[in-house]
């Protein structure tokens, strides 16, 4: 390669001859010529989290409000919720690179940033807890750390390989379900076809609402004859309805078998859900509570 | 006090020119002019960066006309609807329009129109919007009016009913909706005007005109209904005809709207009784006033929804309901002491 060596000696002074002409920000310009780190606004927390997770947060000027884990993303600048963006606001940070979960939009804000020069990566938000490697790959190979990408995405693989296998050796499971939100006496559960059933899947649960697709509000009849061996609970939500003890006195849910010998697991949503790089911890913390009959103390 | 229309018209240029100038990504005045310069063909005014250029003339530009555009016809529609039913209580909101147009443009979008291409999904947009909202106006009309004449009463009760059925269907379908779907429902429901783009505009943009323009030709059949329908009649008023245009002319305006940014409330409600307010009932100047008001106050409060909590931004039917909702309760009370309704009836 040695004939194409001179070229860079002889366009460092050009450039920074042009740099000092085009503007009073010269000294800037050249060093943003030199260290090309890019800004980086990640949209979507399972997103935001794998950024972390690859060690490149330094790199983050601004997330999305689903970005709530690690708590070091609550402090960054809040673009918005990721589905409802404003074209404006993600240009005031000044972004080259945006990390966007499929979803991401509306697509015609994303077209405005994308005509702004801003380089618009988009990565698919599969629901099943395998998407969580491709997830961290493509999020590496945007992120110019594919060798870090290719290490936490063989640790996942191999964790899910661990569950997958255990699985084999144990069969039918307990029957659990996941409560993320409650009105009144109604409780918000996931049928078929969502993350949550998949992730419950995962683990060698049985869903026990299976009568339908999607998440949908459960009268408390239903929650008594759907008579779950474990609650998987959202954490906050837990703890708003005030713990276990807060769930017993529910005259619904205290009646299933569940509450009645305590099983019930609490799960950082985000982490349950997600499908990035703790999908598998947490997947194989939550199998060793489901599978345990006792409650832990 | 013709004087007021001319003030309102400096009202829009200036809010127009500080919402250009004012938004998350600051662009010095400078750099404005030099953006501008440069797009008409100007070279050399001055320097500026890329990312601001698009900011101004996609993102920023478009909202700003866009807002000029919905803010009038909501205006419009709602000082057209307010003479026709001889009460000023006759916004697009209240009486049901607004949601059935939302509600028939929210079926059109989970039929599939986000599939259709290039300018054929906005158009199909606007037309489901524009039966939506035909189809309640109409509802609501015939059933209060009877023998020429509209009950206030009536009209308002339809109007709850149309907007307790949209409502349910509504519910209905988030019922069975997911996440993505759901932040639908919010643009629908709250309204919003970012996100849109020269060529949403240039599909929308003549069907607002084509129901704003003609709305200022009824001033003088308008101001004769005011004194009742048979007296317009004996003034040689094409009563029905000017009926069938008031209530097509909202239809078109809010279907419109509605396709472009979302159910906006407040707007069409209190810029007529603004305008009556300072001006008078004569609709020669409630028409084109209530239009310019209306630009006014939907530019300035999109200009809020986006700065407020920037880098994010407020829903805009937040912002208008957040002005709009105590205006309107000081207006009901201040009438009540005076022992009437204000507005088009009582002038």
């Amino acid at each position: 390669m040695q004939p194409s060596l001179p070229r860079p000696q002889l366009l460092t002074p050009w450039i920074a001859v042009c740099a000092a002409l085009a503007a009073p920000g010269a000294v800037g310009a050249l060093v943003a010529q030199e260290a090309p780190e890019p800004r980086v606004v990640a949209l979507g927390g399972s997103i935001t989290e794998t950024v972390f997770a690859l060690g490149a947060e330094g790199l983050l000027v601004g997330v999305d409000q689903s970005s709530v884990f690690p708590e070091a993303a609550r402090a960054l600048p809040d673009v918005g919720y990721f589905r409802t963006l404003g074209a404006e606001g993600v240009l005031s940070l000044r972004p080259d690179l945006v990390l966007a979960l499929e979803g991401s939009g509306p697509p015609a804000v994303l077209d405005q940033l994308r005509s702004a020069g801003v380089d618009v990566v988009t990565v698919p938000a599969d629901e099943h807890p395998r998407a969580a490697i491709d997830k961290v790959r493509r999020v590496a190979a945007a992120l110019g750390r594919a060798a870090e990408g290719e290490e936490l995405a063989a640790r996942i693989a191999v964790d899910l390989d661990r569950l997958a296998a255990r699985d084999a050796e144990v069969g039918g499971g307990p029957r659990a379900l996941f409560v993320w939100g409650r009105g009144g006496a109604t409780l918000q559960v996931s049928g078929r076809g969502t993350a949550a059933d998949a992730m419950l899947r995962l683990v060698g649960a049985v869903n026990a609402v299976d009568g339908f697709e999607g998440y949908k509000p459960l009268t408390p009849e239903a929650v008594v004859a759907a008579r779950p061996d474990v609650l998987v609970v959202d954490a906050e939500l837990l703890e708003r309805l005030g713990g276990v003890e807060g769930l017993a006195a529910d005259p619904a849910l205290g009646a299933t078998p569940a509450v009645r010998n305590g099983r019930v697991v609490p799960v950082e949503i985000l982490g349950f859900i997600g499908f990035g790089p703790r999908t598998a911890e947490t997947a194989l913390r939550l199998r060793s509570a489901l599978h345990d009959p006792r409650p832990s103390p | 006090m013709k004087a007021v229309l001319p003030v309102l018209g400096a009202a829009l240029v200036a809010v127009c020119l500080v919402s250009l100038g004012t938004g998350a990504v600051p662009i010095p005045p400078g750099r404005i002019v030099a953006i501008l310069a440069d797009r008409i063909g100007l070279d050399g005014v001055g320097a500026f960066e890329p990312y601001e250029a698009v900011t101004l003339t996609l993102v920023r530009a478009p909202r700003v006309v866009l807002g000029v555009l919905v803010g009038a016809a909501l205006g419009v529609a709602g000082a057209a609807l307010q003479g026709l039913f001889r009460n000023p209580l006759a916004d697009p909101g209240l009486i049901g329009v607004s949601s059935g147009a939302a509600l028939a443009a929210l079926g059109v979008t989970l039929a599939g129109a986000g599939t259709l291409v290039g300018l054929a999904g906005p158009a199909a947009l606007a037309l489901g919007a524009f039966a939506g909202g035909l189809a309640a106006v109409v509802v609501v009309y015939r059933i209060a009016t009877v023998d020429g004449e509209t009950s206030m009463a009536t009209m308002l009760l339809a109007g709850i009913a149309v907007n307790a059925v949209a409502a349910a269907a509504t519910g209905l379908f988030v019922f069975g909706s997911d996440d993505q779907e759901l932040r639908d429902f919010l643009f629908w429901t709250l309204g919003g005007l970012g996100g849109v783009t020269w060529p949403s505009i240039a599909a929308g943009a003549p069907l607002l005109l084509l129901g704003v323009v003609p709305a200022f030709f009824l001033a003088r059949p308008l101001n004769a209904l005011l004194l009742g329908s048979a007296e317009a009649r004996h003034l040689g008023v094409d009563v029905d005809g000017v009926k069938r245009a008031v209530v097509t002319i909202s239809a078109v305006t809010v279907g419109t709207a509605v396709a472009l940014a979302g159910i906006i409330g407040f707007v069409g409600l209190v810029t007529p009784h603004v305008v009556r307010m300072v001006a008078g009932p004569d609709h020669r100047i409630v028409l084109p006033g209530a239009a310019l008001l209306g630009a006014v106050l939907l530019v300035a409060a999109d200009l809020a929804s986006r700065t407020v909590v920037a880098p994010a931004e407020l829903p805009v039917g937040v912002v208008t309901a957040l002005v709009g909702g105590p205006f309107f309760l000081w207006l009901v009370v201040r009438d009540r002491r005076r022992g009437r309704l204000a507005g088009a009836s009582s002038s």
